[in-house]
């Protein structure tokens, strides 16, 4: 099992969608990077994700990894942010046929697994549709 | 630059080998090379492997095959590049071939995946996806692909059956090869219709896990000559690229940007361009990986995979054979061997020694062999000397 410093220095991204956006060309990192692979500049200032977007394309898990095996089916998308950052999450609050390419979402804050039964509880976003 | 020569290629019996062990798959793999090059000494050697410290326990491979081999002190070192592992072991032996260091060098691949049950076999996979950003969320190899499938079937009208085409076509490849996993053939049907594992991608569209390993022998094209009693095989090309280790970080996700810039290079590197190639061996982990890959290698047009592969033209016959060995589909996919099994096939072929499935008059072939969803991709170009 992994060490909590490992879950915990990724909390900034998944509980709080912290990005970092470059002050030479503008582009916007998720997860931050130390340099940016657009335009090679070291500077960036801290910017959070917007929290809707549109499901890109997505896929519904029927044989999933084995701290995921009670959950499925479960769908997991790629949704296009409304400021235009790509990420993957699963989608939920909805059947897996309810999901099209297209559909607006909005990004919330949810449980995602647990490590094993006495470990941390992992929570992270996860994409509902919106309205 | 040293021009280099494959002079001896060794496959095996791909499958379940409950009966034999990491370093056996290996050595048999790697003495059955070293009999068809009919050499005395290795001066070197490379070792493919994706995650043996996942599927056994064991890593430090270089050191564990020269030993087993039979020719320590000599060194030996692993390459690892995910499921890109036996493709970029081969680069590293032809580079340092090539660049005069070593003189007659083995490459091999190896995985051996059925030491641990399905779950376990499904991380070691995932390992090679973004653990903190994809894998996180739950998703799998065949998940990730079938997003990309899903994409390529909205963007251009790619079809159920187009994916199964593929299948159909590798299995009737795989039926005439004796070291193929699966043998059986299948039909668009039972393809569609058998479990699904990720939308839209059943268990028939994807690739098994397998045990299993590959080597080739390279030196210089000179010693070749003097020393091989078999048809030269010269290694004209070579090229290799990455892409974001992340499928949702690309522009477009059907594109595999990897594999098209490893192409370019590789052709640039040969002077030739995508029609002169007569036979290919590509990189089908899943059905659609195959569909978007002869598009990146420009066998054919951006979005035009799909009926390329439903209309005979990537057959056995047809305008531009691909995976006449069955491919990962029905050859099997031990990850960290098959990139080295890609240049087997193709040496083969060249030397017209592939029986029922020998692509006439090849002169030219191509492998491409690409790591996670083609974050790292490796093509070389093979011709008969």
């Amino acid at each position: 099992m992994s060490t909590s410093a490992r879950y915990w220095r990724e909390i900034p991204q998944r509980y709080r969608y912290e990005a970092s956006k470059c002050k030479g060309c503008g582009a916007v990192w998720f997860p931050p990077r130390l340099i940016c692979a657009e335009c090679g500049k070291r500077e960036f200032e801290d910017v959070t994700l917007s929290n809707t977007g549109k499901v890109q394309t997505f896929t519904v898990i029927r044989v999933a990894p084995n701290e995921f095996c009670d959950e499925s089916p479960y769908a997991i998308g790629v949704v296009e942010l409304d400021d235009g950052v790509m990420i993957q999450c699963q989608i939920v609050d909805c059947l897996p046929e309810e999901i099209k390419t297209g559909m607006p979402v909005k990004i919330e804050f949810r449980k995602v697994k647990q490590e094993g039964q006495a470990g941390i509880i992992n929570y992270g976003y996860k994409a509902v549709p919106a309205a | 630059m040293v021009d280099v020569a494959v002079i001896g290629v060794g496959m095996m019996k791909w499958g379940e080998l409950w009966d034999k062990s990491l370093r056996a798959v290996f050595v048999e793999a790697a003495l059955n090379a070293i009999d068809d090059a009919g050499v005395d000494r290795i001066d070197s050697m490379y070792v493919g492997c994706m995650t043996s410290g996942l599927f056994t326990g064991q890593e430090h491979l270089g050191a564990l095959m020269a030993d087993y081999l039979g020719v320590c002190p000599i060194p030996a070192t692993r390459v690892e590049s995910a499921c890109a592992s036996g493709g970029i072991a081969f680069r590293q032996g032809l580079i340092e071939v090539a660049s005069g260091m070593s003189e007659i060098v083995l490459v091999g691949g190896v995985e051996k995946m059925t030491d641990v049950d399905g779950g376990g076999a499904t991380y070691a996979l995932s390992t090679a996806a973004d653990q903190e950003y994809e894998d996180y969320n739950g998703v799998t190899f065949p998940g990730l692909y079938a997003m990309m499938a899903r994409a390529h079937m909205e963007k251009y009208g790619t079809t159920r059956k187009q994916l199964s085409e593929v299948a159909v076509k590798n299995h009737d490849n795989g039926s005439k090869n004796p070291n193929a996993q699966f043998r059986m053939k299948l039909t668009v049907d039972k393809v569609a219709g058998s479990v699904m594992v990720a939308d839209p991608l059943t268990i028939l569209d994807c690739s098994p896990i397998t045990d299993g390993a590959a080597a080739a022998i390279i030196c210089p094209l000179e010693t070749a000559k003097k020393i091989s009693k078999k048809p030269l095989v010269r290694v004209t090309g070579s090229g290799q690229a990455t892409d974001t280790i992340a499928l949702h970080q690309r522009k477009d996700v059907t594109w595999l940007a990897a594999a098209e810039i490893a192409a370019e290079k590789a052709y640039k590197m040969a002077g030739v361009k995508p029609s002169d190639i007569d036979l290919a061996e590509v990189h089908d982990c899943f059905t659609i990986a195959e569909i978007c890959a002869i598009e990146a290698l420009g066998f054919a047009e951006k979005g035009k995979g799909g009926p390329v592969s439903e209309n005979g033209e990537t057959a056995i016959g047809g305008r531009i054979p691909i995976n006449t060995s069955g491919g990962l589909k029905s050859k099997g996919h031990p990850v960290g061997a098959t990139g080295v099994a890609q240049i087997c096939e193709i040496t083969e072929q060249l030397r017209g020694e592939s029986g029922e499935r020998q692509v006439k008059d090849a002169k030219r072939g191509l492998t491409q062999n690409m790591g996670g969803t083609c974050a790292s991709s490796v093509v070389h170009i093979l011709e008969v000397a």
